[in-house]
C-alpha cells in the first residue's frame, strides 16, 4: 500500500459516482457492497462495481468492501473484486485472527479458481470490542493482511457510548490500534469522521488522527477528500525542517561526529527517522491541490 | 420646463417615431424576469409595425412571446449576444429568413460605436428614473445593479427610451446613465420580475466533480506564477467557475495577497472578497444577485462601468486586457482548444459568447472548466459544431481527470509539470474521455444557415445550420 492519506468511500449501487470515484482526489476509492446497498440491490451493486473495475480501471487503487462473513454475499463479492482486478478487500466486522484466515482462504481459492496472477490484499475493518482488544493478533494474522481500519460507529453503538465530533470515546481504540499496527508493521487507517457538514470538526478530527499517528484516514464524503489529504501530508515547513536535519545528519556523518545539534535541538537517530518519515511521505504526495 | 414623461408605451412608440424596417435594442440586465421587451413589441405589433431588427443584448426564456412576433412578420431580424430558451429552439429550427447575427459582449459596443448597426430607438428598462431622466439600475424594486450593456445604445440609440416603474421626485445621487442620453421616460407597472432578474443568493456547487475542477483549477492558478499582489481575476457562475473562485481565496488569504480587481458578472461571492480586502475594487458590468446590487450601491470600490469598458476592442484599452486569468466554461472544446458555447450536443443554440471570446482574448491565462464527460458525451471533440472562441486565445482546459495546455503556452506546462499537476495533451485526455464514453453519433445538419458567429473585431467565424 502506498499513498492511504484519504479511502473514500464510494455507494457500490451508484453509477455516476463510480465512474468518477478516480477523479475526486481521494489516494484509494472504496467501492461499498455492504452498509450503502439495500439488500434488494446487493446483485445490482456487485455487478457494477466489477463492470466500473474492469472498464472504467479507475485512476486511484480501488478497495471492495465486502459484505460481512455471516452473510451469504461475501463470497460473490470477493469474486467480483477478482475478476475486476481490485487492489485491496476491506472486510467488515473482523473481530479475530480466524475471520482472516477464513477469509483470505476464499480469497486464496476464489484467485486459483480464476487463474489471477494479481494477489488482493486484505484491510481489516474493527467495529466491535472484541476486534479492538484482539487487534494485535489480527494485525499479524497474515502477510496479506496490509492495514487495519477502525469503524467507530458500530463500536461506539456496541459500547453504549455517545459518537462526538472530538472523539474522546473512541481515543483507547484509536491508540490501540495504532499500536498494534505499528508493532506488526502494517497500515493503521482511521475511522471515518461522521458529521458531513462540519468542515471544522473534520479539519480537527483529521489533523488529530494524524498526530496520534494514523497514516490515512477514510472519508464518507468528497467534500471530505481535501483537508483529510492535508492533514496527513507534511506542510512545507515540515518538509523544509527535514531537509535541515538531513543536511546536518550528512555532515555529521562525513566529519565523525555522533551527535550534532540544530536549532538547539540534539539530532540523534529518532529525529532523523522522523525527518526522513516526512521526507517520504512529502515525495509520496502529489500537489494536494489535485485532491 | 420640459417633461419627458409620455403616458403610455404606445404613445412612446408614436412619439419615437417607430416605424417599419427600424432597428430597436434592449439590454439583458432585467434578465429572464424582463418584462420591457415583450411589451415593447406587443404595442409595435398592435400599432402594425412590420420588419423591426431586434438589437438586444441577450434573450431569455421569458422572451417566448417574439416566436409569434417572428412569425408575423413584426421582427424579421435578431442581433443578440447570447439566447436561451424557446426563441433560441426555434431559431435553430429555421424560424427566421435572416440568419441571427451572433456577437459578444465586446463586439456589440463595438458595432453600436463604429456605426456598423445603427440603433433607431434604445429601450432601457430603468429601475428608477429621476425627474431629469437620470437613470439608476441600482435602485427600485426592480433594481439590478449595473446598466453596462445599456450604455452604447443610450448613447449612439438616435431616441432613447427610459422604460421605469419607479419614477422619483427627487435627483439621484448616483446615475448610470444621465439624462442627457434619455429622449422620452414612460412608465410600466412593472419592468422586471425581481425573482427572475437575480437570484437571491448565488449557492455554492456541492457536485464533487465541479469541486475537484475547481481544485485542479486552482492549483493551475497558483502554478502559473500570475497569483501574486494585483492579480486581476474574471470568474462566472457556474458550478466549476465559482467553487474556483472560495479556492481562490483560501490561497489568498494563506499567501497574504491582495489582488487588483475583480471582473464580470457579480455574485455575493466576488463582493465577500472585495469587503474581506482580497481585492482593490470590483468592475461590475453586470450583477448576478443581490448582494452584487447591494454592494454596487454602497460600496465605492465596485464600480458600475459599461460594455465598452468592459471588453470592446474598439476602445484604447478595455477591462478584459488587463486580466491575469479568467474561467470560462464550454460545452465543447476541439483539440485545437477552440470553444463552443453557442450549440448543445444536438446542435440547437443553447446560448452565445456573452463575454467569452472577450475575456479570453484579452487575459494572460484563459482557462476552461469542463468536466471531461457531459450526459455520457466526452466534451472535448475532433472539431467544434460552433466555434465561439478561436484556440489560439485558450490555454488550458481543466477537467476533473487531468488538465491540458494549449501547446503554444510551453512555458504554462513546464510550471504545471513543475506543480506536480496532472498535464495530459488534449488528444489524450479526448481518447480518455471516449474509452469512457465511446464516440457519439454525429449531428445532422440542414444547409439551412441560422445563425453568424462573429467575433468581437467584426470578422465573421462561424455560422450555425439548423439541424436535420
Amino acid at each position: 500500500m502506498n499513498r492511504c492519506r484519504t479511502m473514500l468511500f464510494m455507494p457500490g449501487n451508484n453509477p455516476g459516482m463510480l465512474a468518477s470515484a478516480g477523479s475526486l482526489g481521494a489516494d484509494i476509492v472504496i467501492f461499498d457492497l455492504e452498509d450503502a446497498v439495500a439488500q434488494a440491490e446487493k446483485d445490482t451493486a456487485r455487478i457494477l462495481v466489477r463492470n466500473t473495475l474492469t472498464y472504467l480501471k479507475p485512476a486511484t487503487e480501488v478497495t471492495v468492501r465486502i459484505n460481512a462473513l455471516d452473510t451469504p454475499y461475501w463470497k460473490d463479492d470477493i469474486d467480483a473484486a477478482i475478476q475486476g482486478g481490485a487492489e485491496y478487500i476491506l472486510a467488515p466486522k473482523c473481530a479475530q485472527a480466524s475471520d482472516v484466515h477464513t477469509l483470505m482462504g476464499a480469497i486464496e481459492e476464489a484467485e486459483a479458481r480464476t487463474g489471477t496472477t494479481k494477489k488482493l490484499l486484505l484491510i481489516a475493518l474493527i467495529e466491535s470490542a472484541l476486534g479492538v482488544e484482539n487487534a494485535f493478533a489480527l494485525a499479524t494474522s497474515h502477510p496479506r493482511l496490509t492495514g487495519i481500519l477502525l469503524g467507530a460507529e458500530d463500536l461506539t453503538a456496541e459500547l453504549g457510548a455517545k459518537r462526538t465530533a472530538v472523539g474522546q470515546e473512541i481515543l483507547y481504540a484509536r491508540s490501540r490500534i495504532v499500536m498494534a499496527c505499528r508493532a506488526a508493521g502494517i497500515k493503521a487507517l482511521d475511522t471515518p469522521f461522521p458529521f458531513v457538514t462540519d468542515l471544522e470538526g473534520l479539519a480537527a478530527d483529521a489533523a488529530f488522527s494524524a498526530q496520534l499517528g494514523f497514516d490515512g484516514k477514510a472519508v464518507i464524503s468528497p467534500h471530505h477528500v481535501h483537508a483529510v489529504n492535508e492533514a496527513f501530508s507534511p506542510t512545507a515547513e515540515q518538509v523544509r525542517w527535514a531537509e535541515r536535519v538531513m543536511v546536518v545528519a550528512r555532515r555529521a556523518k562525513e566529519e565523525g561526529k555522533g551527535a550534532v545539534s540544530l536549532d538547539g535541538m540534539m539530532i540523534d537517530l529518532p529525529i532523523i527517522k522522523r525527518a526522513e518519515r516526512i521526507l517520504s511521505r512529502a515525495a509520496d504526495t502529489t500537489e494536494t491541490c489535485n485532491a | 420646463m420640459r417633461d419627458k414623461l409620455l403616458p403610455d408605451m404606445a404613445t412612446a412608440l408614436r412619439e419615437a417615431g417607430l416605424a417599419d424596417g427600424m432597428t430597436i435594442s434592449f439590454h439583458h440586465h432585467m434578465r429572464n424576469g424582463d418584462h420591457v421587451l415583450n411589451a415593447v413589441l406587443a404595442e409595435a405589433a398592435k400599432q402594425g409595425v412590420k420588419n423591426l431588427t431586434l438589437l438586444s443584448s441577450s434573450i431569455f426564456p421569458v422572451h417566448a412571446p417574439l416566436i409569434e412576433h417572428i412569425k408575423n412578420g413584426v421582427v424579421t431580424e435578431l442581433d443578440t449576444n447570447y439566447m436561451s430558451g424557446p426563441v433560441a429552439a426555434a431559431v435553430s429550427r429555421g424560424l427566421l429568413e435572416k440568419p441571427v447575427m451572433f456577437r459578444s459582449h465586446g463586439g456589440r459596443p463595438r458595432a453600436i460605436r463604429e456605426g456598423s448597426r445603427v440603433i433607431d430607438i434604445a429601450f432601457v428598462a430603468a429601475p428608477t428614473v429621476d425627474p431629469m431622466g437620470n437613470i439608476s439600475g441600482s435602485l427600485g424594486p426592480a433594481a439590478c445593479g449595473s446598466l453596462g450593456y445599456a450604455v452604447p445604445d443610450a448613447e449612439c440609440a438616435k431616441t432613447v427610451i427610459a422604460v421605469t416603474d419607479n419614477l422619483i421626485d427627487t435627483t439621484l445621487e448616483s446615475v448610470s446613465i444621465p439624462h442627457d442620453r434619455v429622449t422620452h421616460v414612460v412608465k410600466m407597472d412593472s419592468i422586471g420580475d425581481p425573482k427572475g432578474i437575480v437570484s437571491g443568493s448565488t449557492s455554492m456547487t456541492r457536485d464533487p466533480v465541479a469541486l475537484a475542477i475547481a481544485r485542479k483549477a486552482q492549483a493551475a492558478i497558483r502554478a502559473s506564477g500570475l497569483l501574486k499582489d494585483g492579480f486581476n481575476f474574471q470568474t462566472g457562475a457556474g458550478g466549476a467557475s465559482l467553487a474556483t473562485a472560495q479556492y481562490l481565496r483560501e490561497d489568498m488569504i494563506r499567501m497574504k495577497l491582495k489582488g487588483g480587481f475583480l471582473l464580470g458578472g457579480i455574485t455575493k461571492y466576488l463582493v465577500d472578497m472585495l469587503e474581506e480586502g482580497l481585492f482593490d475594487s470590483i468592475y461590475d458590468v453586470q450583477c448576478f444577485d443581490l448582494a452584487a446590487v447591494e454592494s454596487i450601491r454602497k460600496n465605492a470600490a465596485h464600480h458600475e462601468i459599461s460594455a465598452d469598458t468592459y471588453a470592446s476592442p474598439r476602445q484604447k484599452s478595455c477591462c478584459v486586457d488587463f486580466l491575469d486569468t479568467v474561467l470560462l466554461g464550454a460545452s465543447e472544446i476541439d483539440v485545437n482548444f477552440n470553444v463552443n458555447v453557442h450549440t448543445d450536443s444536438n446542435g440547437m443554440i443553447i446560448g452565445g459568447s456573452g463575454g467569452h471570446n472577450d475575456a479570453a482574448a484579452g487575459a494572460a491565462m484563459t482557462i476552461i472548466v469542463a468536466p471531461l464527460i457531459r450526459a455520457r458525451l466526452p466534451i472535448v471533440v475532433d472539431r467544434c459544431t460552433t466555434i465561439t472562441t478561436p484556440g489560439n486565445t485558450v490555454d488550458v482546459l481543466v477537467t476533473e481527470r487531468g488538465i491540458a495546455v494549449n501547446p503554444a503556452r510551453p512555458d504554462l506546462a513546464d510550471r504545471f509539470r513543475d506543480a506536480k499537476l496532472d498535464v495530459y495533451s488534449i488528444e489524450e485526455l479526448r481518447a480518455m474521455a471516449l474509452k469512457i464514453a465511446g464516440e457519439p453519433r454525429k449531428v445532422e445538419f440542414t444547409d439551412r444557415i441560422v445563425g453568424t458567429v462573429e467575433y468581437r473585431d467584426g470578422t465573421i467565424i462561424d455560422s450555425l445550420r439548423a439541424p436535420a
